[in-house]
């Protein structure tokens, strides 16, 4: 797998060429790998997002994936959304059977699946509950394993984690790092969280406002083995003064 | 999720419990009408008590038409409804989905909904005479344009996450009406139709009084010609029963079949 975004603009009238919402965004993802874009509010990131999802079309420049522009939504690139995420009228299970029935996979299959990523997310006795029978917390897991049971190349997490109490965040963030590691998922993270870009992403892209840009990128090289402790050790905490230093930055350029 | 009031702290007493207070209201009604009528404080004929009610329902029961009455408005608001809603649903999904179409009609439906239906009745007795047609048609043109508005607004109203999360999970367009939008409106038209049914039982009413050759409507008008209060208390008696169960049945469905809504 390989995503590679070139040259990607996108602006949403042709008149005002201060309407530019995204100013020629270049990244790359490849199979396995974690990439997160961090960005306050009005950089562009979720568009990015909707962009790579094929949910939008850039304005100029080129998305491929394996080689194939994206021309439209496709199984090959799952998708989370913050909120809404489940469909309130199924079960958990369901939820998670919903993208293989759209597929039309046969049914043993599905049943067989479900239960799989049921279990993959560590909710196998929650299949049964309605979505507002769950915490937020695992209504996102549920999400996720609705994501993955798709099967895609790609998967897309849009601020997965924003709606969360901070210490429920916290302990989702260790969980899909956990998943990106058994999984070999290859994952695009949108956040505005440094801690979280920086706790799970082996590449951060930092994306400034109006028009959004990749100001700077980074690649993270943090020991995961004390996932837990990574939080308050020091190489993390200097990279995350760096970055909201980067952060602020830009905020101070606008105001 | 949400606590209701019935479940466990909102009422201690039996007495408090939300029916009991609500049928309690009823009997506080029904003994001033007990009062009023038995101390001849009114006119007999114009405030015939709870005992002639009964024994006029217990005659036109014997008759036979009590029943016949009954089946002939039911099965108007009926046909006129269901009508309404074919039309209605087709044509609120497609506005609340489509941009232009929305554009297109909503201030015409908009501009419809406020001709009152019954100002219809002398067009369609002109165009349909006074059979059943016109009665039907009277129904289904006093609920279509609310019905169609209200789900235009239900369909309008899902979160676009539900729809594109669909997309992304490799559903097709049409997927999208049938696994998501369906779904999700499911409660909100069962609610507009809930509320438009009582809209309906008003105008079959108006159109039975104004022309028919049975039904409640007409009953009640008959027994205004005879001076039969007692009978006219009865229809109006077993129009507000009827509607009170057909508005339980709705509820009672929308429980059963969307209980993720409640």
């Amino acid at each position: 797998m390989e995503l590679i975004l070139k040259d990607v603009c996108k602006h949403y009238s042709q008149s005002k060429p201060s309407d530019l919402v995204l100013d020629r965004i270049n990244f790359s993802i490849r199979t396995g790998q974690f990439v997160a874009l961090l960005g306050s509010s009005g950089s562009g990131k979720s568009t990015v997002m909707r962009l790579v999802a094929g949910l939008e079309f850039p304005s100029s420049g080129q998305i491929t994936l394996d080689g194939q522009p994206v021309r439209g939504p496709g199984s090959d690139r799952g998708m989370v959304f913050q909120k809404y995420s489940l469909y309130p009228w199924l079960t958990a299970a369901q939820n998670v059977a919903f993208g293989m029935e759209l597929q039309r996979l046969p049914r043993s299959e599905v049943r067989e699946r479900t239960n799989y990523f049921l279990e993959v997310v560590g909710l196998r006795d929650a299949g049964a509950k309605l979505p507002r029978e769950l915490s937020g917390g695992m209504q996102q897991r549920i999400a996720i394993a609705r994501a993955l049971a798709a099967q895609p190349k790609l998967l897309l997490l849009d601020e997965p984690f924003g709606a969360l109490d901070l210490q429920i965040r916290e302990s989702m963030q260790e969980f899909l790092y956990q998943l990106w590691q058994t999984t070999g998922l290859s994952v695009l993270l949108i956040t505005h969280d440094i801690d979280e870009a920086l706790l799970l992403a082996q590449q951060i892209h930092v994306l400034a406002p109006r028009p959004g840009r990749i100001i700077h990128s980074l690649k993270v090289d943090l020991d995961h083995s004390d996932i837990m402790g990574l939080r308050i050790s020091s190489p993390f905490l200097e990279q995350r003064q760096a970055l909201a230093q980067c952060l602020r930055q830009m905020d101070g350029a606008i105001t | 999720m949400s606590p209701r009031p019935w479940s466990s702290q909102g009422w201690s007493h039996p007495l408090l419990h939300p029916w009991s207070l609500g049928l309690l209201g009823i009997l506080i009604v029904f003994g001033l009408w007990t009062a009023l009528a038995s101390l001849g404080v009114v006119d007999r004929l114009f405030l015939p008590g709870p005992a002639a009610v009964w024994a006029a329902g217990q005659e036109e029961l014997a008759q036979g038409q009590l029943v016949a009455d009954l089946v002939a408005s039911v099965r108007r608001v009926f046909a006129g409804f269901a009508l309404s809603a074919l039309v209605a649903i087709p044509l609120g999904i497609a506005m609340g989905a489509n941009a232009n179409i929305s554009r297109l009609l909503e201030p015409l439906l908009a501009l419809l909904r406020y001709m009152p239906a019954p100002a219809f009745i002398p067009l369609l007795i002109i165009y349909f005479g006074v059979d059943e047609l016109p009665k039907v048609l009277l129904i289904f043109i006093g609920t279509l344009f609310f019905n169609t508005l209200m789900i235009m607004d239900a369909v309008k109203f899902v979160p676009h996450e539900l729809l594109e999360t669909a997309l992304t999970l490799g559903g097709r367009r049409r997927d999208l009406l049938t696994r998501v939008i369906a779904p999700y409106i499911m409660p909100q038209v069962l609610d507009a139709f809930r509320v438009n049914m009582a809209a309906a039982w008003n105008l079959v009413i108006v159109a039975e009084l104004v022309a028919a050759e049975d039904g409640l409507g007409k009953r009640i008008s008959l027994a205004q010609r005879f001076l039969r209060t007692d009978q006219i208390f009865l229809g109006l008696i077993v129009i507000g029963l009827i509607g009170l169960a057909i508005d339980l049945a709705f509820r009672l469905l929308m429980r059963r079949r969307c209980a993720w809504a409640q």
